[in-house]
C-alpha cells in the first residue's frame, strides 16, 4: 500500500485493527463514489480511508424513480446499491484509483451468507485495506436488512467473511433495530475487527399534492445532521459494550461533530452526506481536529476517544 | 469520454438579482474561476449558505463573462431551494461548485437551437458561444413566456417562435415548426433543452431528417460529481450513465430510443 503518513497530521495518525490511517477521518460508503470524483477538492491520501460505493457480486442497476429528496436538516436516498459489480471493480476501478494513495475500504453486500464469503475472498487482494460488511442497506429487498436486524444472521455473515479474507473486517450496524448493543456484541463475538455505525435510518416522505411517496422505492435511508444525536447515542452505547474499535458516522458535517463521536467512544469517524454540501469538508474536519488537539496540548486524537465525562 | 475537467468550489458575491418574468430570475455572481472554465451546456451546484437547504441545487449556466469574471443563471422558482436563491440580493454570498458535466458541441457549422421554457437558459450560453452562427427555435405557453426573444436578439441569426395559444409566432409546439425548418435550411446540428417530452419529439424529427441532435437532461441530483448515483439513467444500449457527470448533454440517440 502506498499509504504515506503526513507530518502535519501527526496528532491524527491512527491505527485501528492494523489499518494505518493518516487521519481518523474517512468517507462513508455511497456518498463519495470511489474517491476519484472528489480528487479536485480533497487530498485523498490525507483521509483515513475511502469506504467505496457498495459492491455486489453481480452488477445492480438500483431503484427506479426518484432516488433522493431533501428533508429537514437531512436527506433521504433510495439508490438501491447501483454498482458495476465486483469484477468490474477489481479489473477497472481498483487499478485506476491506486494512484491516490488512500486506504480503499470496500463495502460489500450479499444476498446470501455465502455471497459475503465469495466477495470477501475476491477482494482479498493488494490495494484493498479492509472490507466493510453492509448488512443494513434499507433500500434493497433481498438480504440486506435481514442480516442487519437479526444478531444470529449478522454473526453468520461476519464469520463467513472472516473465513475468506486476511483483511480486517468491518461490520456496519443498522440503527433500525430494537437494541443495537445486542447486534454489536454478536458481531464482535463472531470476529468482527471493527464496527462502523450508524447506517441510515429508514424514513418516508409523502408528496401531499400527488398524495404519493416522493421516493421511487417508497421508503429511503435518512442521513445528514438530523440523525447525528441518534448516532452519537448509539456509538456511546456500543462503545460501553464492546472492545473492538468503532468507526462512528451519522450526520457529521464539521470538526465539532467529529469530536463528539470521539468523546462518545469512536476511534475514527466517517463523513457522508456533508460531502454533497461541501466536497472539501473532510479536509476542514482534519484541520479542525488538529487545532482542537493543539489548543488542549493533546498529542494524539486517541487521547479523547471515549473520554466523555459522565458522573 | 474525455477526462473530467477541473472543478472548483468558491464563495461568490452576488452582483445582481433581477426578476425577468413572473417567478423567473436572473442571478449574476462574481466567480472568475468558474467563468474561465465554463463551457456552454455545463451547470453548477449552488449552495445556499446559512439556510435550511442541506443539498445544493443544480442550475444551468446561462452566460459566462471571462473578462468580468461573472457567471449568470436564469432559473424559475419551483421549490424551497430556488425560492431561497431568489431571496438573495446583490452583495450577498452564495457558494458555487462547478463547472460540472459536459457541454454541447461547439464545432458545428450551422446549429439550430431548440428550447422550451426554462430549457432556453443553457442554450442561451450556447448561442453566445456560437457567436451568431446559430438559429433558435423557442417554444412557450404564451407570448409572455418568450421574453427570451429579447435576450437572444443579436446573439443568433434567425429566431423562430411557437406558442401553445398562438399569441406569438406559430401556434403549437417547437415540434410543429421543426420539420419545416430542417427541410428549408442546412443545419448540421440540433441542440435541444426543455421538457423531456419535447426533447424526445425534437430528437425523433431530427433523426428523420438525418440531422445530429444533442439533448440536455435534467434529474434530481445529490453531489453533482458522479458519486451518489441519484441521477443515473439508462442509455439505449443498456448502459448506466450519470446525468451530472456523463451529461447533462447527451447525443439524442444515446438516451432516446
Amino acid at each position: 500500500m502506498s499509504h504515506v503518513l503526513q507530518e502535519k497530521d501527526q496528532r491524527l495518525h491512527t491505527n485501528i485493527a492494523g489499518i494505518t490511517m493518516n487521519t481518523p477521518v474517512l468517507t462513508a460508503s455511497g456518498t463519495f463514489g470511489f474517491g476519484e470524483e472528489f480528487a479536485d477538492f480533497v487530498d485523498l491520501s490525507r483521509l483515513g480511508g475511502v469506504m467505496v460505493k457498495g459492491t455486489t457480486l453481480k452488477p445492480r442497476r438500483g431503484n427506479d424513480g426518484v432516488r433522493i429528496t431533501e428533508s429537514p436538516m437531512g436527506m433521504m436516498n433510495c439508490i438501491g446499491l447501483e454498482n458495476p459489480g465486483v469484477e468490474v471493480f477489481l479489473k477497472e476501478t481498483l487499478p485506476r484509483i491506486e494512484q491516490y494513495g488512500m486506504n480503499v475500504i470496500v463495502n460489500i453486500s450479499g444476498s446470501t451468507v455465502e455471497e459475503y464469503g465469495v466477495l470477501a475472498e475476491m477482494l482479498d487482494v493488494e490495494g484493498v485495506a479492509a472490507i466493510e460488511l453492509n448488512v443494513s442497506c434499507p433500500n434493497v429487498k433481498e438480504g440486506g436488512i435481514v442480516f442487519g436486524t437479526d444478531p444470529k444472521a449478522a454473526a453468520a455473515v461476519v464469520r463467513e467473511a472472516k473465513k475468506h479474507t486476511q483483511k480486517p473486517v468491518i461490520l456496519k450496524l443498522s440503527p433500525n433495530v430494537t437494541d443495537i448493543v445486542t447486534m454489536a456484541k454478536a458481531c464482535e463475538n463472531a470476529g468482527a475487527d471493527i464496527l462502523s455505525l450508524i447506517n441510515t435510518l429508514m424514513g418516508m416522505e409523502i408528496n401531499i399534492h400527488t398524495q404519493r411517496p416522493t421516493l421511487g422505492n417508497i421508503t429511503g435511508g435518512l442521513s445528514g445532521p438530523c440523525i447525528k444525536p441518534v448516532a452519537v447515542r448509539m456509538v456511546w452505547q456500543v462503545a460501553q459494550a464492546v472492545k473492538v474499535p468503532i468507526i462512528g458516522m451519522g450526520g457529521i458535517s464539521c470538526f465539532e461533530d467529529a469530536v463528539e463521536f470521539f468523546l462518545a467512544g469512536a476511534s475514527a469517524v466517517a463523513v457522508g452526506t456533508a460531502n454533497f454540501a461541501d466536497p472539501a469538508v473532510t479536509m476542514k474536519i482534519c484541520d479542525g481536529l488538529n487545532d482542537y488537539l493543539a489548543k488542549r496540548n493533546l498529542g494524539s486524537i486517541q487521547d479523547i476517544v471515549g473520554k466523555v465525562q459522565i458522573e | 469520454m474525455a477526462l473530467p475537467k477541473k472543478k472548483v468550489t468558491v464563495d461568490s458575491r452576488i452582483v445582481s438579482q433581477q426578476e425577468l418574468y413572473d417567478q423567473v430570475f436572473q442571478l449574476v455572481v462574481k466567480a472568475p474561476e468558474v467563468a474561465a472554465l465554463a463551457e456552454a451546456g455545463q451547470f453548477v451546484q449552488l449552495r445556499i449558505l446559512n439556510s435550511s437547504c442541506l443539498l445544493r441545487r443544480p442550475v444551468g449556466i446561462a452566460a459566462a463573462d471571462k473578462d468580468k469574471g461573472t457567471v449568470a443563471f436564469i432559473y424559475r422558482v419551483v421549490g424551497k431551494g430556488t425560492k431561497a436563491i431568489s431571496e438573495l440580493n446583490a452583495g450577498d454570498t452564495i457558494n458555487v461548485l462547478g463547472p460540472l458535466g459536459h457541454g454541447f458541441d461547439t464545432a458545428a457549422k450551422k446549429p439550430l437551437i431548440v428550447g422550451g421554457g426554462m430549457g432556453l437558459s443553457p442554450v442561451f450560453f450556447y448561442a453566445a458561444a456560437m457567436q451568431g452562427k446559430a438559429d433558435v427555435l423557442m417554444g412557450g405557453k404564451t407570448k409572455g413566456e418568450l421574453f427570451w426573444q429579447e435576450l437572444f436578439t443579436g446573439k443568433v441569426q434567425d429566431i423562430f417562435c411557437t406558442t401553445d395559444d398562438g399569441s406569438l409566432g406559430t401556434k403549437g409546439f417547437t415540434t410543429t415548426l421543426l420539420p419545416e425548418l430542417l427541410a428549408k435550411k442546412d443545419y448540421d446540428l440540433v441542440v435541444a433543452c426543455g421538457p423531456e417530452i419535447m426533447m424526445k419529439g425534437i430528437a425523433k424529427i431530427a433523426k428523420e431528417h438525418g440531422v445530429r441532435c444533442q439533448v440536455s437532461l435534467e434529474k434530481r441530483m445529490g453531489c453533482g460529481l458522479g458519486a451518489c448515483l441519484s441521477c443515473s439513467i439508462d442509455t439505449t444500449n443498456g448502459q448506466r450513465k450519470k446525468v451530472c457527470k456523463d451529461g447533462p448533454v447527451f447525443e439524442a440517440g444515446e438516451v432516446f430510443a
